[in-house]
């Protein structure tokens, strides 16, 4: 087996309670932007199928599945 | 070291670039054959006009669209660069939190290697499976299976990465050299993939009539769209976070 790489001159801070909760907040937010541009159509964004309409294209060629 | 704001800002910024020139490349590309499709799609709804709407958004030519084609030109810019915030955010979470599992003590390599792993996991496996499809293709009744379906490739890309790195792992133990690894890793990559499109459903829903050329077309412009998206944003976090310029910048303030 390789010996663990030296930590020393990695550029992450070390695991805490604290930052999981930044990173699951993150993460949470992040998928909900995604879930807007992607999958929305009115559900989150109360705008009826504007701005599924207008990210239409986007979507389609970002390779989501639609229609 | 980095904060975790700073990883996270860095990769939101990116991110957003990555997608913008993503959505760039989706224009020059893309836009005339979803333009070609639409054509397609009116002149069907014209042939079929005495057809009972089905009450899912269609492009009909009759219909007052709620997005102009120009508004939607626009919205593929908007989209694209979302799209590519929310994977910035994502992608320098999933750094933060995979760094040091990673053997590598280059933070440009770890960064370029969890770039690669998710455009394979999140975009090649489910391109080969479900590729995308122009306006025109599709029935609306599938939306919500088709969904699910290409969120199930998608997860199932992701395992098949992680699946593919744990079996270069152990194949270690019977030699440590590179093409043990990469044939280990690779086998068991490729053979969870394997079973995954053999299980999931097939969808085969483009007409007959629909043009080959221009579908072929479309997917290159979708996976070439992608492919831009992920490229710059691995390369992009790379630079991001490449620390020798700071350094060097506050030793000079040190010495000055």
């Amino acid at each position: 087996m390789t010996a663990p790489v030296s930590t020393s001159s990695v550029a992450v801070p070390a695991l805490s309670p604290r930052l999981l909760a930044f990173a699951l907040l993150t993460v949470g937010l992040a998928l909900m932007l995604a879930y807007l541009v992607a999958f929305d159509q009115g559900a989150l964004s109360r705008s009826g199928m504007y701005l599924h309409e207008l990210m239409h294209d986007g979507r389609h060629l970002l390779g989501v599945p639609c229609h | 070291m980095r904060t975790f704001g700073s990883l996270l800002v860095r990769g939101l910024i990116v991110g957003l670039l990555a997608g913008l020139l993503a959505g760039t490349f989706a224009f020059v590309t893309g836009e005339p054959r979803i333009d070609s499709a639409i054509a397609i799609e009116e002149a069907n709804a014209s042939a079929h006009s005495h057809d009972a709407g089905s009450g899912h958004h269609e492009h009909a030519a009759e219909e007052e669209p709620l997005v102009s084609r120009d508004g939607q030109r626009f919205g593929l810019f908007l989209a694209a660069s979302l799209y590519g915030v929310a994977l910035g955010g994502i992608f320098a979470v999933g750094f933060t939190l995979l760094r040091r599992r990673l053997r590598t003590s280059s933070d440009s390599y770890a960064a370029l290697g969890l770039a690669a792993a998710g455009y394979v996991g999140i975009v090649l496996v489910p391109f080969f499976k479900y590729p995308p499809n122009p306006p025109a293709v599709g029935d609306p009744d599938t939306i919500t299976q088709r969904t699910v379906t290409y969120l199930l490739t998608l997860v199932i890309g992701l395992l098949a990465v992680w699946a593919g790195v744990a079996a270069s792992r152990w194949v270690q133990r019977f030699g440590d050299l590179p093409w043990i690894r990469l044939a280990g890793g690779g086998a068991a990559l490729v053979l969870t993939v394997v079973v995954a499109y053999l299980i999931l459903p097939k969808i085969n829903e483009v007409p007959g009539t629909f043009p080959a050329t221009l579908l072929w077309q479309f997917r290159l412009a979708s996976l070439g769209t992608q492919t831009v998206l992920w490229t710059l944003l691995g390369i992009g976090y790379a630079a991001a976070i490449d620390r020798r310029t700071p350094v060097a910048a506050s030793s000079k303030v040190v010495a000055a």
